[in-house]
């Protein structure tokens, strides 16, 4: 589903490389959490999925795509095969918690009868059925990223990409959201977590690929946050 | 429900910025405003040309009975002198260019026109018929010939001095045409304003909702539906500024030459509101093309990956 061959990502010509020889394959359905310190490079591995950014060397290939040969014409159809959650939630102020989800879909041309369709679905499937005409600001963080599951969620995409989703929520809510994403894995849909969460990463017993320096230190199946330092 | 949701963007997006998309609306209607007034004005002079230069004549004034002129040192014209000036006028390439027949006014015909016309009777009681100068009216095809006649009857003997009332008319034209650069000038200097303020515009939109435009670039937008809204915020706002300048430009030219100026001053043929309306389409597709250009370059550095 998702395969980094040798890929080295350098942002600046002569900067130290954010990414260096990562090879790393996901396969479908996999669940997998990305850790290591600030800066050594786990949000330039999931840009690179999404191809915001380009590797410097090296090939990436995600859902049967080789994103070297990807015209940039087609990158939507790749995005519209990713969700993306991240750690400020992104939701848009002024729309209703429903308005939020349906804007995923009408921005890339869904029909009517479909988007009334699957968001009241997937926000039930979030827990937040009955919550639909909320704004943003009237729900806790934990709800407002849950909705930033469901808007990411809602075209049903074989990937989910999480950029440190429970960064901003306390332990107690965040144990509420791995189980959602772990529930949306068991659908079918491959997993992908950035994280500094320990105790997160020690519970779940998943996949952990660690980075450090922008280097592939540890890929490890049902993994704890630091063997070494235990 | 694409069409409607994008309706619906760009509404939200005028409505957020309001103060912008009337700036831009204003800066439109002025801007195109001097340039259909240019237009205009050049449609105006083109009808004065046509209107006048058909008057005009070319007056070949014949030698009169005391002249101190170097050309009429012979005397007065004589009746073969005259023969063989109407020849040069009738005949051959110069007959061509010229409105036949020639309308001759002799000195007691020129002297009788100045008696009706001078009612002090100053001159008509100073003068005689003998100090009137006979004289060749001719009219031309194409008034803009009047060199090629002038040239070929100059110098023939017996001829005073030929005169062409075009001279009269190219200071006023000149004023016109200057008039018309003018606006022109003007017009480009507010296109230009124009152009930098939609820009701006669009690039205040396209950030004031970059939040927007970051969630539809992550789930998949294409950069049509992303761009869309945008483009036609300005099209919109330019649109507005051009139908308001063709309304303010149709309502001068009806109240003001239509109605006023034609009835103070009726000799000429005056532009119509109808001329308005023809220029109208160009001025919306300027405006149309002027915020294109805006989005152009604009969009591509704001909302794109
Ligand atoms: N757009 C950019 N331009 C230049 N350098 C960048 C850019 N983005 C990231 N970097 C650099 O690349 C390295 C890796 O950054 P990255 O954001 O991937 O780290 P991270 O693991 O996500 O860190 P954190 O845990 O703090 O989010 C850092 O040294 C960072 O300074
Ligand atoms: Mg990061």
């Amino acid at each position: 589903m998702i395969r980094f061959e040798y890929v080295t990502k350098i942002y600046m010509r002569g900067a130290r490389p954010a990414l260096e020889d990562v090879d790393v394959t996901l396969e479908r359905g996999d669940f997998a959490f990305l850790v290591g310190a600030s800066g050594s490079g786990k949000s330039t591995f999931l840009k690179l999925v999404l191809r915001e950014e380009r590797p410097t060397s090296g090939h990436i290939h995600v859902a049967g795509r080789d994103l070297g040969r990807l015209a940039s014409w087609r990158v939507p159809t790749l995005r519209r095969e990713i969700g993306a959650v991240f750690q400020d939630f992104r939701l848009l102020p002024n729309k209703t918690v429903y308005e939020n989800v349906a804007f995923a879909l009408q921005v890339i041309g869904k029909g009517k009868r479909q988007i009334e369709n699957t968001v009241p679905e997937t926000l039930d499937l979030v827990g937040l059925g009955g919550k639909e005409k909320r704004m943003p600001h009237e729900l806790s963080g934990g709800e407002q990223q849950r909705v930033a599951i469901a808007r990411a969620f809602v075209n049903h995409p074989p990937i989910l990409l999480c950029d440190e989703p429970t960064g901003n929520l306390d332990p107690a809510t965040s144990v509420g959201i791995m189980r959602l994403l772990d529930r949306i894995n068991r659908t079918g849909t491959t997993v992908l977590m950035a994280t500094h969460d320990e105790n997160i990463v020690d519970q779940m017993r998943k996949r952990v690929i660690e980075l450090r320096d922008g280097r592939v230190v540890r890929d490890q199946v049902q993994g704890v946050y630091g063997l070494e330092t235990v | 429900m694409r069409l409607t949701f994008i309706a619906s963007e760009v509404w939200q997006g005028l409505r957020r910025n309001i103060s912008m998309a009337l700036a831009v609306v204003i800066v439109t209607f002025v801007s195109l405003g001097f340039l259909g007034s240019a237009a205009l004005l050049q449609m105006q002079v083109a009808n004065l040309k046509s209107n006048w230069l058909s008057k005009v004549e070319v007056s070949v004034f014949l030698c009169p009975e005391a002249s101190n002129r170097a050309n009429c040192a012979s005397g007065p014209v004589t009746t073969a002198q005259q023969d063989a000036i109407q020849q040069v006028l009738t005949t051959g390439a110069v007959g061509d260019l010229v409105k036949q027949p020639i309308y001759y006014e002799s000195k007691e015909e020129a002297y009788d026109y100045l008696v009706a016309h001078d009612k002090d009777g100053y001159f008509s009681q100073s003068l005689t018929a003998d100090d009137m100068q006979p004289v060749l009216r001719v009219k031309l095809k194409d008034p803009e010939q009047f060199q090629v006649v002038a040239d070929a009857t100059q110098n023939l003997e017996g001829v005073d001095v030929v005169v062409d009332q075009r001279d009269i008319f190219k200071t006023l034209f000149l004023v016109l045409n200057r008039a018309t650069l003018i606006a022109a000038v003007l017009a480009a200097v507010m296109l230009l304003a124009a152009v930098m303020l939609i820009t701006t515009t669009i690039r205040l939109s396209a950030l004031s909702r970059r939040r927007e435009t970051t969630i539809m670039r992550m789930v998949g937008s294409s950069k049509t539906m992303i761009q869309l809204p945008f483009m036609l915020e300005g099209a919109i706002a330019a649109t507005l500024g051009a139908v308001l300048s063709i309304v303010g430009l149709w309502l001068t030219v009806h109240y003001l030459v239509e109605d006023w100026l034609a009835s103070q001053f009726k000799t000429v043929d005056y532009i119509s509101a109808s001329d308005v309306l023809s220029v109208a389409p160009l001025m919306v597709l300027i405006a149309v093309g002027l915020s294109a250009i805006a989005s152009l370059v604009t969009l591509g550095k704001y909302t794109s990956a």
